[in-house]
């Protein structure tokens, strides 16, 4: 992340000028600072009101049954949470609205529940593995029904709109096993780090 | 189809209803646990703000800037070699990088293009199964502390290449093109 910005400003200059667009990206420029605003507005009321529900159904002990439903899943990909209770039922919340594609209300539940693993990371600089595991779900989020695509299909006149689904379900599927293999593999090599460091220690 | 509209419509006002229903039925206070849960997310919202604004300004700019064509045509040989036609190329580069953005060449891609062609397949499935990763990463780590990433963008950009190439190979197997 660190680097991404300076890259991306760095090729759009080079090459708007190369292409005579210095204008227009300059324009962008302006335009794109309100529109981050615009967005931001729109998502800070989304915000308030997923936050609000999610501390409705999390009182009421909505939240503790769905987390249970996740529980194996939360095991797996989350180890080092330890099964913390607050945590696992905003993890699991964020799921369930992924599944459903619940679009607005993902993004909110998301941060969610990555302020209850940044609580467990001790707020810390560095990601912690399940922080960088909840950020890849959702960035290859799995889908149920695609409604966005779906819509759009019918409306462009598709025959079968919805034959797209098997084929988004595997796609999905084997994009998000690529992101958590990944994950997985950067941390296996943390672990075998410290315990040969251990092991080199004790010999010592 | 019209059950599915009808079903994806009702689907936040039932779950908004069954919330509030839920909790009266528990004997707790639903509209005091909302506030308090509304402030909450107006806290943790406003950390997001300075990185939108930079992540769009940055996103705005390089749309504009006819880069994207630019890579396209360097990269579109390659990616012909796996299958993946020209057009759907455009899209996967979008994709991570602007959620409006691959809307309207998805759109663009559908109108000159049979929804139902393997070109519209390939790039409904990629719409369907990827997201706007640099959005997602830029707003969750935003909303903490965290400065060091470490192996989240590696990992996401490897799901959404993979999801990118698998999308081509799923539309020819399951639809036997």
């Amino acid at each position: 992340m660190k680097y991404l910005f300076a890259i991306l400003f760095s090729i759009s200059i080079i090459s708007a000028t190369s292409m005579g667009k210095i204008e227009s990206i300059s324009n962008a420029a302006i335009s794109s600072c309100s529109d981050a605003v615009t967005l931001f507005i729109t998502l800070l009321g989304i915000m308030c009101f997923w936050s609000g529900l999610m501390n409705i159904a999390s009182k009421s002990g909505l939240t503790q049954k769905i987390s249970n439903l996740f529980k194996p899943i939360i095991k797996f990909l989350f180890p080092d949470i330890k099964g913390d209770k607050k945590a696992s039922e905003a993890i699991s919340m964020n799921m369930t609205a992924n599944l459903l594609g619940l679009g607005n209300a993902v993004t909110p539940l998301g941060i969610a529940a990555m302020n209850e693993l940044d609580r467990l990371n001790g707020h810390s600089t560095e990601a912690s593995v399940s922080m960088k595991m909840l950020t890849v779900l959702n960035t290859a989020s799995i889908q149920l029904i695609p409604t966005t695509v779906i819509a759009l299909r019918l409306a462009k006149g598709s025959q079968s709109p919805f034959s797209i689904m098997p084929a988004v379900w595997v796609t999905s599927f084997l994009s998000v096993c690529a992101g958590i293999a990944v994950i997985k593999a950067a941390h296996c090599k943390d672990t075998v780090k410290s315990t040969n460091k251990k092991k080199r220690t004790a010999s010592l | 189809m019209n059950t599915l509209n009808l079903i994806s419509a009702a689907i936040i006002p039932i779950i908004i209803a069954f919330v509030f229903i839920y909790s009266i039925f528990k004997k707790c206070d639903p509209f005091e646990d909302f506030i308090k849960g509304a402030y909450e997310g107006l806290k943790s919202a406003i950390p997001i703000l300075p990185s939108l604004i930079i992540l769009m300004t940055a996103v705005g700019m390089f749309r504009e800037s006819g880069a994207l064509d630019l890579i396209i045509n360097i990269i579109s040989p390659f990616t012909n070699l796996i299958g993946i036609p020209k057009e759907c190329s455009a899209l996967a580069l979008i994709r991570p990088l602007s959620g409006s953005g691959a809307l309207s060449v998805f759109e663009s891609i559908l109108n000159d293009n049979s929804p139902d062609g393997f070109i519209g397949l390939v790039s409904s499935v990629m719409m369907g199964s990827t997201e706007t990763t640099f959005y997602t990463m830029a707003i969750y780590f935003s909303a903490t502390k965290v400065k060091k990433t470490g192996c989240t963008l590696p990992a996401a950009l490897t799901a959404d290449f993979t999801g990118f190439v698998i999308s081509a190979l799923a539309v020819r197997i399951l639809f036997s093109i």
